[in-house]
């Protein structure tokens, strides 16, 4: 198997403007301290952490929102950890995000239609309405959403819009950050469903990022536990979920509450 | 859910057809006032001084609203003035619109230096004095029309910009402006296509209010006279004179008084009104 | 006699047909929890805000009784049921950094309403503070007295309302998704919290939650709900054993259990939103 994504002591430290001087630079915080990982074509790797581990950071960094500080992101085999973004255009069509609010990340004054449509026009994509509806067809939502704006419509629907938008540009490698951790248990099912059946449909790489290992052991083949910014333990699921060796996912283990009386309660 | 839109909606409805109805008649008044205004507005008669309004005792007929001292028909300078606030209103609003959301939007959303200079920029004029600075730049450039207007966009652009780019800057700190980004979209076209349709409910309310806002600077100036020449009907000339004889004809002073005030409402609803009304959010 | 007793409770947007709540009856037992489960506009919140009487102005209560130790709150007048609720309940909020004044002290939030309500001596009220941040596991009490909210993390302003909550020793405590805007690593130590005051102090306690993990951890009793609708209401043995009513089976069956990864996160069948469904028109049919 060929590595689709793969990144070497990845670095990233962000200015905290919390505590900035009134006169220089603020002082940088710290958050990815190096971090090695690569991801073959066609995986579902999660990565999981608890607030503060730097997961949304790594998230955002893997599609260049952020630039590294130090280190290197490797993307089919070319080095985008620099990039400009205009060198960055034409690649950006091959790896999309799904992000974690959906309210946020849809725009309020926008249809469905134009927010599906406005990154194939981007990318000169042929016939883009079709485009749109292929992809409100793949997350099952009808043709009848591409006139709604996003407040018209409930939590998971909203989320199913981001998926269609990344899904709509045929992208090889998608980061889906938190994305059902704000919906209920049933919208949450049925994203995670869908978002199975279309990594299955679509050979697509995913990243999945959540705080929640329940959620990752159901959809990942494989797991990176992160820890204050340093990668802690990168194992198969099973081997995560049966003999956990970091103490991070141990404390992230012992969590998790689970749907039955009694059984875990007072460890 | 339904129903409480609804009625939300009637009276954001009612809101907007009484402004926009009182706003028409205005510009209506002001594009027929040669045909429609029953006299001269400029013509005196001194024997015909200080008539009452139509409904009280000792008027004349055809001077519906009254004469001031000079025996001018209160109605007919009325509705002459209204051409010089239209076209304030109108070309002020306009032009410190433009100016001051650009500014903002540009210092809002791309941050960095733009930002700095611009912000600072806001803090230094916002520091002068306004009705001072008025009056010095009108003592400058001579009293008239372009004066105003160049006054109004002058001191008020900073209104604008300052709200804009505080509304930029929330808005840019959302995910669907990430989302722009990983899309591919250019900075300029998020700014444009992803930004500025959500600060456009924010920037209508202003300009609307920023008219309004200009009708009352234009009287003020009047007032003090440093407005347009003394002949030509306006407001708040109209006001300043009728504030000598208030006690023997406060019909001089208040009824221009009131159109102002009623225009500057309108005004301010007309913005508000048409939020509610088009604002896909509001829906 | 249960502690407190809501029978047939409706409520609707004022001046619409949009119905809120439909019927809703529950009982809370003195000392003991009873989950309140559903997904977002179940109607779940709007129950325990009506006990406390805060729904919002443009939701009007349409009919039921709410029963606090036998008194019905409904008829009484505006100041009496505040006073009756002030000395009896209290409310874990849902976001702890919201339901903190910012600009005040911890110290007198927490016994302002000793003082003004219960008529405390200011000494007393702030022995009693120091000792319920003992109990809530605060290890410097007099620091955190005098601090802000801004400088204390999220599970600590929780446990201060927690504290808080239980100052005047109330014999219901509405708890809103208390965990919910808390960071995972820091939710089980105070439901565990919770679970221990309640049990110490013997508190009636109305647990709302969207997540069934917890509703096993800490409630004996668990009333599902559907469109304001109550579809199940059981023992928490009962309901993790075999939910009775086919939404709640659904329910369980879609929350996540990474013991049995293959049987959980399953969608609820359209099927069964159907039938659910079907119950609320049946409910709006049988009560025009």
């Amino acid at each position: 198997m060929t590595d689709l994504l793969r990144i070497t002591g990845l670095h990233l430290s962000l200015p905290d403007l919390n505590r900035k001087p009134l006169i220089g630079a603020a002082p940088r915080i710290h958050i990815l301290k190096g971090v090695d990982f690569a991801i073959a074509k066609g995986e579902i790797v999660g990565i999981v952490g608890g607030s503060g581990s730097g997961k949304s950071t790594l998230a955002r960094t893997l599609v260049r929102l952020l630039e590294p500080s130090a280190g290197t992101i490797h993307f089919d085999g070319q080095d985008i950890s620099h990039l400009s973004e205009a060198a960055l255009r034409p690649l950006r069509r091959r790896f999309q995000m799904i992000f974690q609010d959906p309210m946020s990340s849809l725009n309020p004054r926008h249809t469905v239609a134009q927010i599906i449509e406005g990154p194939l026009a981007l990318h000169d994509v042929a016939n883009p309405s079709d485009r749109m509806r292929e992809a409100l067809d793949a997350v099952g939502l009808g043709q009848r959403f591409a006139t709604r704006h996003p407040h018209q419509m409930s939590g998971g629907q909203r989320q199913r819009v981001g998926i269609a938008r990344a899904i709509a540009l045929r992208p090889d490698f998608i980061v889906a950050d938190e994305i059902v951790s704000g919906l209920d248990v049933s919208s949450q099912a049925q994203v995670l469903s869908l978002l199975e059946r279309l990594v299955a449909d679509l050979g697509l790489t995913l990243a999945f990022i959540s705080h929640d290992l329940s959620v990752i052991r159901r959809l990942c083949n494989r797991i990176i536990v992160l820890d204050k910014g340093v990668i802690v333990e990168n194992a198969p699921s099973a081997e995560v979920f049966d003999t956990p060796k970091a103490a991070a996912t141990r404390e992230l283990l012992a969590s998790i509450l689970l749907p039955e009386v009694g059984a875990d309660w007072q460890t | 859910m339904a129903d409480a839109r609804a009625l939300v909606h009637r009276r954001a409805g009612l809101r907007l057809w009484l402004s926009a109805g009182w706003i028409a008649l205005v510009a209506a008044a002001a594009l027929l006032a040669p045909w429609i205004a029953p006299h001269d507005p400029l013509a005196q008669d001194l024997f015909l001084g200080r008539l009452p309004p139509f409904w009280m005792e000792g008027t004349e007929p055809g001077y519906w609203l009254g004469t001031d001292s000079l025996g001018r028909d209160v109605l007919s300078r009325i509705l002459h003035g209204a051409r010089i606030a239209l076209i304030v209103a109108v070309i002020a609003g306009t032009l410190t619109c433009l100016i001051g959301a650009t500014l903002g939007l540009l210092a809002g959303f791309l941050r960095g230096w733009v930002d700095l200079v611009i912000s600072r920029l806001i803090d230094i004029w916002m520091a002068f004095p306004p009705v001072l600075f008025s009056i010095l730049l009108i003592a400058v450039l001579g009293p008239g029309l372009t004066s105003i207007i160049i006054a109004i966009v002058v001191i008020d652009w900073t209104r604008f910009a300052r709200v804009v780019r505080a509304e930029a800057m929330a808005q840019g700190a959302m995910d669907y402006v990430a989302s722009a980004r990983v899309a591919g979209r250019t900075r300029i076209g998020t700014m444009l296509r992803e930004i500025l349709p959500n600060v456009l409910p924010t920037i209508v309310v202003l300009l609307t209010l920023e008219m309004g806002i200009a009708v009352i600077v234009e009287a003020i100036l009047s007032f003090v006279n440093l407005s347009i020449s003394t002949d030509d009907p306006t407001w708040g000339g109209m006001i300043a004179e009728g504030r000598t004889s208030v006690h023997q004809a406060w019909w001089v002073l208040v009824f221009p008084l009131v159109t102002l005030f009623l225009t500057v409402l309108a005004f301010s609803q007309l913005g508000e009104g048409l939020k509610d009304r088009y604002d896909p959010v509001l829906q | 006699m249960s502690f407190l007793q809501v029978t047939n409770l409706s409520a609707r947007i004022k001046g619409s047909d949009h119905r809120l709540l439909r019927g809703v009856s529950l009982t809370v037992e003195a000392g003991e929890v009873r989950g309140l489960v559903g997904e977002s506009g179940a109607g779940k919140s709007m129950i325990g805000k009506a006990i406390l009487g805060i729904l919002p102005r443009a939701i009007e209560i349409t009919g039921g009784s709410i029963l606090l130790n036998g008194t019905e709150l409904l008829t009484l007048s505006p100041a009496e049921r505040r006073r009756l609720i002030g000395a009896s309940t209290a409310l874990i909020p849902q976001d702890p950094l919201t339901a903190l004044n910012p600009s005040r002290r911890i110290g007198p939030q927490i016994t302002d309403r000793l003082v003004d309500i219960l008529g405390w001596s200011r000494s007393a009220a702030d022995a009693r503070a120091t000792e319920l941040l003992d109990e809530v596991q605060i290890t410097d009490p007099t620091r955190v007295l005098r601090a802000y909210p801004h400088e204390l993390s999220g599970g600590m302003r929780q446990r201060i309302l927690i504290a808080s909550a239980f100052a005047a020793e109330p014999k219901l405590i509405i708890a809103d998704e208390p965990t919910t805007a808390l960071d995972v690593t820091v939710q089980k130590q105070i439901l565990k919290l919770i679970a221990t005051m309640q049990a110490r102090h013997g508190t009636a306690l109305l647990f709302v939650t969207h997540d069934l993990g917890v509703v096993a951890k800490v409630c004996q009793k668990i009333s599902v709900l559907y469109g304001g609708l109550v579809v199940e209401d059981t023992t928490a043995e009962a309901y993790f054993t075999g939910p009775a009513h086919a939404y709640s089976r659904a329910l369980l069956a879609a929350t996540p259990k990474y013991t049995n990864p293959e049987a959980s996160l399953l969608p609820i069948p359209d099927a069964v939103i159907a039938a659910v469904q079907a119950d609320v028109d049946a409910y709006d049919r049988r009560v025009p």
